[in-house]
């Protein structure tokens, strides 16, 4: 019977991993991992290329389904419930567990459109309602204010910094509980950089985020908890800045401080 | 700290900080034996001496501040090599307060030896606590040359030692100044010498209590020499 655990600080653990492997065809990619993703808080996950952190990342959603050859064995608990073995629609799963990809993925339709698509998909609205929810979803990404007058143009003449702010809205707009971020910031500059990482901080009110980035000071700055990972090993979890002052293990050490390689 | 930097110029940088903050302790080192030889024996060259290193550690204070500050703002380092620069930014407050107190304990020497007036018949000397004070800031910078945090929490422990050694200066040179009230400015100039010398003692503590941060992480300070969650618990 899967359990939900309690994370740290006697925080309630949103995600539950036990002891969860993840295989690329013939190759481990996760080997083992557990941890708890505590509720209302932003998570990061953090290690060199290949560390298998967006993997883990996308092991949340079962995005790896989209491939065949992938597969995930062990557990992930959210609402007592193991999200690698129900057999609840993937699509209504998704909708709890929101991702937001490395590229801004506006799709080729209005800023307003953009937000609306994921919506019908869950809910009937009527018309009033929708532009409501439309209105909230780009206030709650502090985009509302840039996109108001000119919600019929593409979403795609937005700047990079905007799009992304977009796909949050998009996101965030079927009311998900979870939120991915796979290298949010990594196509932005430093000005929109920090509107995300100021909204992530707004946005852990309401939701549990998980953030994988290779920007170790963006993990300092945006996340409670890190997870430093390599080889598909889970190395260290903990409090962020227990991880960034004083990290436990040697090879985090290194990690954090540049003596890696 | 064994592993390489990425960088060679951010490992060349962290040791260089390191260096210099123990060339400024050796100076401070220095300037302490300097101050308590002239007392002995009314060197005036060694007393001089004090005062005129000052200067430099001072200078050195500014510079290795000024290195720490560069470093945090353009490497942004973590973990320990976070721990090491700020306990070195400490640090150099300290050995610049320890320099203080030699050059105070030099300028009541300088005046003592000028009255003619140094010592009270009868008295026990500074001696024990300034071997100690001595001990303590040797004891402390060589532990934070190597980061051993075993011998800096025996520096820590010593802080009493010198803490009750005043306390009976103190009660002494009182007894003394009762009795015949001619001793008074001359007992009293002692009473401000060992005052000088128990706080290079609490300096030393302190530099002590930084080695052990930046080798466990834990912040001693306040704790009597225990880790926070001992102390707490």
């Amino acid at each position: 019977m899967p359990t939900d655990t309690v994370a740290f600080d006697n925080l309630p653990s949103k995600l539950t991993v036990n002891n969860l492997n993840f295989y690329y065809g013939g190759y481990h990619a996760l080997k083992s991992v557990s941890l708890a993703v505590p509720e209302n808080c932003v998570t990061a996950f953090i290690g060199p290329s290949g560390c298998g952190k967006s993997t883990l990342l996308r092991t949340f959603n079962r995005m790896f389904e989209l491939y065949p050859e992938q597969r995930a064995e062990g557990e992930i608990i959210m609402n007592g419930e193991n999200l690698l073995t129900t057999t609840r629609d993937v699509g209504l799963l998704r909708a709890q567990i929101g991702m937001v990809f490395q590229k801004p993925t506006p799709f080729p339709m209005s800023i307003h459109d953009n937000i609306a698509f994921g919506i019908k998909l869950f809910e009937k609205l009527s018309r009033s309602e929708m532009d409501d929810r439309v209105e909230w979803a780009l206030s709650k990404a502090a985009l509302w204010n840039e996109v108001k007058d000119k919600l019929k143009q593409s979403g795609n003449g937005l700047s990079g910094g905007q799009q992304q702010r977009l796909c949050i809205a998009r996101a965030i707009a079927i009311k998900p509980q979870v939120l991915l971020m796979d290298e949010p910031c990594s196509a932005l500059d430093p000005i929109s950089t920090g509107y995300i990482e100021e909204l992530i901080t707004e946005l852990k009110k309401d939701y549990t985020v998980v953030i994988v980035t290779h920007n170790m000071q963006q993990a300092a700055r945006a996340s409670d908890f890190t997870a430093y990972m390599y080889l598909g090993e889970l190395i260290e979890f903990g409090k962020t800045d227990d991880i960034f002052i004083k990290p436990k293990k040697k090879q985090t050490e290194d990690y954090i401080t540049g003596r890696f390689g | 700290m064994a592993r390489e930097h990425l960088s060679t110029q951010y490992d060349a940088d962290l040791e260089e900080i390191r260096t210099r903050m123990l060339q400024m302790g050796g100076l401070v080192e220095e300037q302490v034996a300097n101050a308590l030889a002239g007392y002995a024996d009314g060197s005036s060259p060694l007393l001089d001496r004090v005062k005129a290193t000052e200067e430099r550690v001072n200078q050195l204070e500014i510079e290795l501040d000024d290195r720490c500050t560069h470093l945090i703002a353009r490497r942004q380092p973590a973990a320990g090599d976070l721990r090491l620069v700020m306990a070195v930014v400490k640090s150099i407050t300290d050995l610049e307060r320890i320099g203080d107190e030699a050059a105070k304990i030099a300028r009541i020497a300088k005046q003592m030896h000028e009255r003619g007036v140094v010592h009270l018949p009868g008295f026990s000397d500074v001696k024990v606590a300034a071997n100690l004070a001595a001990t303590m800031l040797k004891g402390a910078l060589d532990a934070f040359a190597r980061i051993d945090a075993e011998a800096a929490q025996q520096i820590v422990m010593q802080d009493k030692h010198i803490d009750s050694e005043f306390r009976s200066l103190l009660r002494e040179l009182i007894t003394f100044m009762m009795e015949d009230p001619r001793t008074i400015s001359t007992a009293l100039d002692i009473v401000w010498i060992a005052k000088a010398l128990e706080r290079v003692g609490d300096h030393a503590k302190n530099i002590a209590e930084y080695v052990i941060y930046v080798a466990s992480g834990s912040d001693v300070r306040h704790t009597q020499g225990q880790p926070e969650s001992t102390a707490l618990g």
